[in-house]
C-alpha cells in the first residue's frame, strides 16, 4: 500500500499500486485485486482514477512503442505512452498529435478514457476521432480488439469510458502531417461576453482558439482572446523551460488577496502583445502550465477542485453570464479561469464530455463553503441543459451527472464488473 | 556509435538506450535472458530511431564460455561502448531464509558482470578503444543490514571495475562504474511502498550517458549521493550500527 493522490491533491489514501510494465502480461495482472481502476500519469483532478483501500494498475510503465508506418501516419503504441514523447519523437519527422489538451504530461490510455479535447475541438474533434483501434483487456480474461470499424459499440463504451469498459493495453493513432511547431498568433484584450462570442465566430478558421478571463470581476466581463494557427514560416530554435515548483506553501497562494492583482497583471501582460501577430512555438501556446512542474502545489496542502462545465449554445449567453456572477460574488476563483466554444460536433462515446456548447474552466483552493457555491453553479449548468467534465470533477451529485449524461445507460452494459473507481461508486453506485 | 547493452531489459538500460538514439541513430547489440521483452524493447527503439540498427541475442548469463563466445561476435565491428546492467533485488529477509536464492541472487549481480566485463575488456584492449560502463549501486558503498546481499554483490562490482581501471590507466580503454540512488524501476517496486523518495529512471539514465561520454570513473546519481554515501561511508561503526536502515 502507498498514499496515492490525483492532480487535484484532495486526499492522500493508500492503494495497492500494481505497476503493469509488459503488455504481454496485462490480463495475468488484472485476475485479482478487484475492483481496481487504471492510473496513468494521474493527471485527472479528482476521483476518476482513485480506489482508496483498493487495487491500482498503473499504466506508466506501459510506455514502448510499437510501430510506426510513415506512408500513413499511423502509430501504434501502448496505452502508457505520453503525449509528449509522441510530439517530441514525431514533430522532427513532420507528423503530430490531431487533438493535444492543456498538458502534454498525460498517456494515451487516459486521453482515450477522458476523450480528450484541445484548443481545435472545432476543426480536429476530439482524442477518440483520431484512434483507429484499441486492445481493450478485461479483468474476466477476454481482450477485446475494437475501433471505428471493429465492434464500435465497444470502442464508443471505451472512448470517454472513464477506465470502467477494461485497462486500454495498446492503441493505434492515426497522426495527421505538420509542418512543424511554429504557430502565428493573435492576443486580443476584450469586454463583454457579446465580444467573446463574436470573437468565436469571427475564428472560424483559426486552428486553436481560447480565452482567459479575469474571474474577479463581473461587468464589463475582462478577457483576453488568443488564436493561433500554423506559421508560414518554421524556422527557429526553441528550448524548452522546465521550472518545477518546489514545495507545498502552508496555505494556498491562490486566495482573496492574491487573485486580483494577478488577474490584472496577467491582463497587462497580454494586453502589450495586442494588435499584432507573434510567431509562438506550439508548446508555450498549448501547455501554458506545463512549463511548471507540479503547479497544482500552489494551491496549498489542502488542494484545490476544477469545476469545468458545458452548455448549449442556446443558453451559453445567459448561463455563462449566471455562472460569472455567482463565481465573481463567492470571492473565490482561479489564476485563469478558460473559457472556450466547442465546434458542432458530439463525441462518440455516450460518457464523452465535449458537446455543442460553451465550456468554462475554473480551478478553486478546496475549502469547506466551496461546495455552496458549486451547488448554485449545478442550478444554472442543469437549467442550461449542460454537462460537467468527469475528469475535472471530485464532487458533482449523481442527478446531475445523470441529466448531463442521457446515453448512460447505453454505456452500463460495457463495465467491466472487475473495475471500480471512487469516482464510478459515487456516480453510478457501483 | 556501436553500444552493447547486457541485461537491456533493465529500466535503467532500455532508458539508457532512448537517451543514445535520441542523440544520434546508432549500431545497438541488446543482450538479455527474456528474449520477448527485449524484442519488444528493440521494437520501441526502432520506432523512435529508424536510421538505428538493433538487434537481440540470448544468452545464458551465467555461462563463462557463452559470455566469451558473445564477446568475440560483437567485437566482429569496433565496439564504442558496453554496458552491463543486469540485476536483481529480493527482499533481504528472502535471501537470508533461502540460501539458493541468496547464491542466485549474487551470480547475477557480481559474478555475471564481472565475467561480461572481463570478456569485452579483451576485446576493447585488442582494439586499443571503448568504454566498459557498469551499473553498479550506492548500495555497495556500505553493508547494510537491510540489503547488504545485493549491496555486497554490487560492492564486487565496484572493486571490479577500480581494479580493471588501474589496469587500463592511460590507455584508450576506459572504465565507467555508475552508483544509482534507488531509483523508479520495476526492480524496486517493492521498495517503494516504504516510502522512500525514488529517482526518476529518465534523470539516472541521462547522468549515465553523460557519465559515460565524459569517461567518469564513478557517476553517482543522482549527484547528491556522492555526499550522502561519502558520510554514511564515514559514519563511525558505533554510530552506524544503531542506525535503522
Amino acid at each position: 500500500m502507498r498514499p496515492v493522490s490525483a492532480w487535484g491533491r484532495l486526499s492522500a489514501d493508500p492503494h495497492a499500486v500494481v505497476e503493469l510494465g509488459d503488455r504481454t502480461a496485462v490480463g495475468a495482472a488484472l485476475a485479482h485485486g478487484h475492483p481496481g481502476i487504471a492510473q496513468g500519469l494521474g493527471r485527472s483532478y479528482g476521483d476518476e482514477a482513485l480506489n482508496p483501500g483498493g487495487t491500482l494498475w498503473r499504466t506508466a510503465g506501459l510506455d514502448r512503442l510499437i510501430a510506426f508506418d510513415p506512408s500513413t501516419g499511423r502509430l501504434a503504441c501502448e496505452a502508457g505512452v505520453t503525449l509528449a514523447t509522441i510530439q517530441d519523437l514525431f514533430a522532427p519527422r513532420g507528423w503530430g498529435l490531431p487533438v493535444l489538451p492543456g498538458t502534454r504530461f498525460v498517456t494515451v490510455g487516459g486521453a482515450i478514457a477522458n476523450d480528450v479535447h484541445g484548443k481545435n475541438h472545432h476543426l480536429t474533434g476530439t482524442f477518440a476521432d483520431h484512434v483507429t483501434s484499441l486492445v481493450l483487456q478485461r479483468t474476466e480474461g477476454e481482450t477485446i480488439v475494437c475501433g471505428p470499424d471493429r465492434r464500435p459499440e465497444w470502442f464508443a463504451a471505451t472512448a470517454g469510458g472513464l477506465g470502467l469498459t477494461g485497462v486500454i493495453v495498446e492503441a493505434e493513432l492515426q497522426l495527421r502531417r505538420v509542418a512543424g511547431p511554429w504557430l502565428e498568433t493573435e492576443t486580443i484584450p476584450y469586454e463583454g461576453l457579446d465580444a467573446f462570442f463574436r470573437l468565436s465566430d469571427e475564428s472560424a478558421d483559426w486552428e486553436h482558439t481560447v480565452s482567459w478571463i479575469d474571474c474577479t470581476g463581473v461587468a464589463p466581463l475582462r478577457g483576453v482572446f488568443l488564436r493561433g494557427r500554423p506559421s508560414a514560416r518554421q524556422d527557429g530554435t526553441w528550448r524548452p523551460r522546465r521550472l518545477a515548483w518546489p514545495l507545498t506553501p502552508p496555505v494556498s497562494l491562490v486566495n482573496r488577496l492574491t487573485l486580483a492583482p494577478f488577474n490584472r497583471l496577467y491582463r497587462a501582460l497580454n494586453a502589450r502583445h495586442a494588435g499584432r501577430t507573434r510567431r509562438v512555438h506550439e508548446v508555450p501556446f498549448l501547455f501554458p502550465l506545463d512549463a511548471i512542474a507540479d503547479w497544482n502545489r500552489l494551491y496549498g496542502p489542502r488542494g484545490f477542485r476544477q469545476y469545468q462545465s458545458v452548455v448549449p449554445d442556446e443558453a451559453a449567453v445567459a448561463a455563462t453570464g449566471e455562472m460569472l456572477s455567482a463565481i465573481a460574488a463567492s470571492g473565490e476563483g482561479s489564476m485563469l479561469a478558460v473559457l472556450k466554444t466547442f465546434g458542432p460536433r458530439w463525441p462518440r462515446g455516450p460518457l464523452g464530455f465535449p458537446r455543442p456548447g460553451v465550456t468554462l474552466a475554473l480551478d478553486f483552493r478546496e475549502q469547506p463553503r466551496l461546495e455552496r457555491l458549486f451547488e448554485r453553479l449545478d442550478a444554472i449548468v442543469a437549467a442550461a441543459g449542460g454537462r460537467l467534465y468527469p475528469a475535472k470533477d471530485s464532487r458533482m451529485p449523481r442527478r446531475l451527472f445523470e441529466q448531463g449524461y442521457p446515453r448512460l445507460a447505453e454505456f452500463l452494459p460495457f463495465r467491466d464488473p472487475g473495475i471500480g473507481s471512487s469516482m464510478s461508486r459515487r456516480l453510478l453506485g457501483s | 556509435m556501436r553500444i552493447v547493452v547486457i541485461g537491456a531489459t533493465s529500466a535503467i538500460a532500455e532508458h539508457c538506450c532512448r537517451e543514445w538514439l535520441k542523440q544520434s541513430p546508432a549500431d545497438l547489440l541488446l543482450v538479455a535472458r527474456d528474449t520477448a521483452k527485449a524484442q519488444r524493447i528493440a521494437q520501441d527503439l526502432a520506432v523512435r530511431s529508424p536510421a538505428s540498427t538493433i538487434e537481440v541475442e540470448t544468452v545464458d548469463f551465467l555461462d563463462p564460455r557463452a559470455i566469451d563466445a558473445l564477446a568475440e561476435r560483437a567485437a566482429a565491428r569496433p565496439i564504442d561502448i558496453v554496458l552491463i546492467a543486469q540485476g536483481v533485488l529480493p527482499p533481504q529477509a528472502t535471501l537470508q531464509d533461502d540460501l539458493v536464492q541468496c547464491r542466485d541472487t549474487l551470480a547475477i549481480n557480481a559474478l555475471s558482470p564481472a565475467l561480461f566485463a572481463e570478456a569485452f575488456a579483451a576485446r576493447l584492449a585488442r582494439a586499443g578503444r571503448g568504454t566498459v560502463a557498469i551499473i553498479g549501486s550506492v548500495a555497495g558503498d556500505r553493508g547494510r543490514k537491510s540489503n547488504y546481499v545485493y549491496g555486497s554483490a554490487k560492492g564486487l562490482v565496484a572493486r571490479y571495475a577500480e581494479g580493471m581501471q588501474h589496469r587500463f590507466a592511460g590507455t584508450g580503454v576506459a572504465v565507467v562504474l555508475v552508483k544509482p540512488g534507488p531509483t523508479d524501476t520495476p526492480m524496486a517496486a517493492t521498495h517503494r511502498s516504504a516510502g522512500l523518495k525514488l529517482a526518476p529512471v529518465e534523470d539516472v539514465a541521462r547522468d549515465t550517458v553523460r557519465g559515460i561520454a565524459a569517461r567518469r570513473p564513478v557517476v553517482y546519481t543522482p549527484g547528491r549521493w556522492a555526499l550522502i554515501m561519502l558520510i554514511v561511508r564515514h559514519l563511525p561503526r558505533f554510530v552506524f550500527n544503531r542506525l535503522n536502515i
